[in-house]
């Protein structure tokens, strides 16, 4: 299979078998090859300037034109030899600093050497290439911030979770590597059923499916008023509805390789998906998720099993209802793209006392509200609202700095824990909130700070 | 409990973190018998405490209420005795995930110091993890041994009471991750990488001084790490308060007795006001920045064994 990725193309084929970490050239014939170590000759001593006072940036410094690239790349010629030969034919290259030299040779290099890295997907990878590619599909939910969600959640193997996301189950994916397998999660979903696109990338083992399960959030108030029934079921109503595929992981985007499959809403036991259809390819650290298991083709139903998967879909249903009504699950994560307050509001329900749980927003405001609702409603302390602000450094001899700051860009948190919810006494939670809201200059409001 | 196990209601021997109010707690060593003061009142062990669910409400002998909250490692980090200088949670969050713990990893650390990282690194590396930690200060080596005891994990980790940088962390070609947190690591790299697994581990150097992370980049690259990253990572947290803004007296125009066209039906970008012209206030919720912040802890380099 081709894979296509920001202007490289190449067949995966020649990867199998090595090791997570290895980097390969692409060759001419789109083929991977392990990349031998080379010792960087380039470093020797060598002319360099001190300042670029001289250097007039008319264009015109680099002698080879396109064509003359292009013939040494139909030669396949590699891209090292390329990169001396720009070198070579540059007038100002030996004007520049040995920084400025240092940033060309970088710069070139990325251009013509095709180096893939193929890496093994891990929350950090997919939750970090999600944010830099793909950002919409998330809520714009930034990967520090999902790093916080998972401590201040406590997220740990045993856990009995509730998650509620629209980020195409990347946030149920980092849930499910932080709980090892151990424990269960019950995922909420709107709609006909849960999106696990980037849930399916983090190519857990089976078994840690076995546990996990789905509950429609429109059963939400039948569950909390005793009414629930299996009656109507949001996934039949999508039992004959197109099944969006991906036949095939080749795309012409060269944005991204990222693709989404929309599974079908019911839950299956076994949640096959074939994985190759989701290459997510990067550049320098490229990477390839390698899965064991092949996409069972759709067969046409027939009545009788269309009767057994309804079935069997209503018995998971009623599985998920008993594990929410017993109504101490020990967490809540909500990372959507909807208002957080009802959901809040009804999902802190199923939650035990004394547990924590964290809620996500783009934005602050409709935070603000729940942040209200939640102290009106009581059973709730420690509320926290927070974002945290990223930067990225450049660490090189005497060429240190910071790279980007990152903030305001990645959402934000509201924390808290639960507590025994005091349903007659509103008058005391009320009054402990107020004495909460007052603002104090003299307390030390710092979580921070060393004390 | 358990601080890698929730449990349900307080037992004898736990340790329970009572709250009091707004950013007030501290933990409590659950002992049939004893009591404990708090500005509210006693709390009896035996009778306010051991059986009873936690997350419930105590009344102290004052009337004052607190409530009683199953450990976390993230309320341990807010309220643990400080031997030195500790990490919180801000930091202990970005330096999980980028370790790419999990279940079953293998950590090493050092140094110990107060045990605050210590207790979330062994939080998400159980039931089947283990983190070796390495102190090379006698008395906090031991203390931590004792917390460990106390706080029921002490199956998941290995105190070693040396100095990391000439004798490393005790274990060889084994672990998923290493952190550092000296002050000279890159005189630690070298046992890093011995630590480490043949391929793909993780390491993490925190230094508060950019000289030192200059080094210890140095060092990592010399030593053939590849992935080399240096971020720091900073909390800003919000007060939601409601504020009230007035109006400013402009006068009356000649005939009309509106003001200058500031309706309270004009939406303004805060969402919806309660304006109040009567009083000549608007109302509305903000979320406001604390006076004082955390302008910097340390950064944190992260790099790959290839």
């Amino acid at each position: 299979r081709k894979i296509i990725f920001e202007k490289q193309w190449f067949y995966l084929d020649n990867a199998i078998g090595h090791i997570y970490g290895t980097t390969f050239e692409v060759t001419n014939g789109g083929n991977l090859q392990p990349k031998q170590e080379v010792e960087e000759t380039t470093t020797e001593t060598k002319e360099a300037g001190t300042d670029n006072r001289n250097i007039v940036d008319d264009g015109k410094s680099q002698k080879l034109t396109h064509d003359d690239i292009k013939a040494l790349k139909d030669k396949g010629i590699k891209g090292q030899e390329i990169v001396q030969q720009l070198i070579e034919n540059s007038t100002t290259f030996r004007d520049k600093t040995e920084f400025a030299q240092d940033k060309y040779i970088k710069k070139k290099k990325k251009k013509y050497e095709a180096v893939i890295t193929i890496v093994k997907p891990s929350t950090r990878i997919l939750s970090t290439m999600y944010y830099a590619r793909e950002p919409g599909k998330i809520n714009h939910l930034r990967y520090d911030t999902l790093a916080q969600m998972l401590t201040l959640g406590n997220i740990h193997a045993g856990n009995k979770m509730i998650v509620m996301e629209t980020c195409a189950g990347l946030v149920l994916g980092a849930v499910m590597e932080r709980m090892g397998g151990y424990g269960s999660i019950i995922q909420m979903y709107p709609g006909g059923g849960p999106v696990r696109a980037a849930t399916s990338c983090f190519g857990f083992p089976k078994p840690f499916f076995d546990n996990l399960h789905e509950f429609p959030l429109s059963k939400v108030q039948s569950l909390l008023s005793g009414t629930f029934t299996t009656e109507t079921l949001p996934a039949d109503a999508e039992e004959n509805a197109l099944v969006e595929e991906e036949s095939n992981g080749l795309t012409e985007e060269k944005q991204t390789s990222l693709q989404e499959t929309e599974e079908e809403p019911a839950p299956e036991a076994a949640m096959e998906i074939n994985p190759t259809e989701e290459q997510d390819v990067m550049d320098v650290n490229s990477e390839d998720v390698e899965f064991k298991e092949n996409k069972e083709k759709e067969n046409k139903e027939n009545v009788r099993e269309k009767q057994i998967k309804q079935w069997e879909r209503r018995k998971k249903l009623l599985e998920a209802a008993a594990l929410l009504r017993e109504k101490n699950a020990d967490g809540l994560i909500v990372a959507s793209k909807f208002h957080p307050t009802p959901l809040l509001l009804s999902l802190l329900e199923f939650v035990a006392p004394s547990r924590p749980f964290v809620v996500y927003c783009q934005y602050k405001e409709p935070l603000l509200d729940c942040y209200t609702k939640l102290r009106e409603r009581g059973g709730v302390i420690n509320l926290k609202l927070s974002e945290t602000w990223l930067r990225n450094y450049q660490v090189l001899p005497d060429r240190s700095h910071p790279k980007l700051t990152m903030s305001g860009g990645g959402g934000y948190l509201l924390s808290g824990i639960t507590v025994v919810l005091d349903k007659g006494k509103s008058d005391s939670s009320n009054s402990e909130a107020l004495k909460m809201e007052e603002p104090s200059s003299k307390r030390c409001k710092l979580q921070d700070l060393p004390c | 409990m358990s601080f890698v196990e929730y449990g349900d209601t307080i037992k004898d021997g736990d340790t329970a973190i009572v709250f009091l109010g707004h950013e007030s707690m501290f933990p409590v060593k659950v002992q049939h018998g004893t009591v404990t003061q708090t500005k509210y009142g006693v709390i009896r062990h035996s009778t306010d405490l051991i059986g009873k669910k936690y997350g419930s409400k105590v009344t102290c002998s004052k009337g004052g209420w607190v409530f009683v909250l199953h450990p976390t490692p993230e309320l341990w980090t807010m309220n643990l005795p400080h031997r030195t200088q500790i990490l919180y949670s801000t930091d202990i969050s970005i330096i999980t995930m980028m370790l790419e713990l999990k279940p079953g990893s293998i950590v090493c650390e050092s140094g110990t110091g107060s045990g605050s990282l210590s207790h979330a690194l062994i939080r998400t590396v159980a039931p089947t993890g283990h983190l070796y930690t390495v102190e090379f200060h006698q008395q906090r080596a031991e203390k931590a041994r004792e917390e460990f005891r106390e706080h029921g994990v002490e199956h998941l980790v290995t105190v070693t009471n040396q100095d990391v940088c000439k004798n490393g962390f005790g274990v060889s070609n084994l672990a998923d991750a290493v952190f550092l947190d000296i002050p000279s690591p890159w005189e630690a790299i070298a046992h890093a990488k011995s630590a480490l697994k043949a391929e793909g581990g993780r390491i993490c150097s925190f230094s508060p001084c950019i000289e030192q992370v200059q080094r210890t980049c140095l060092a990592m690259e010399e030593y053939g790490f590849t992935e080399i990253n240096t971020l720091e990572i900073l909390l800003r947290v919000y007060n939601v308060r409601t504020i009230s803004l007035q109006i400013p007296d402009l006068g009356i125009a000649a005939e009309d007795n509106s003001s200058t066209g500031f309706d309270s039906s004009n939406p303004s970008h805060q969402g919806s006001p309660c304006a109040n012209l009567q009083q000549g206030t608007v109302q509305f919720k903000s979320g406001v920045p604390l006076r004082e912040v955390v302008g910097h802890t340390g950064y944190l380099t992260f790099a790959t064994k290839s």
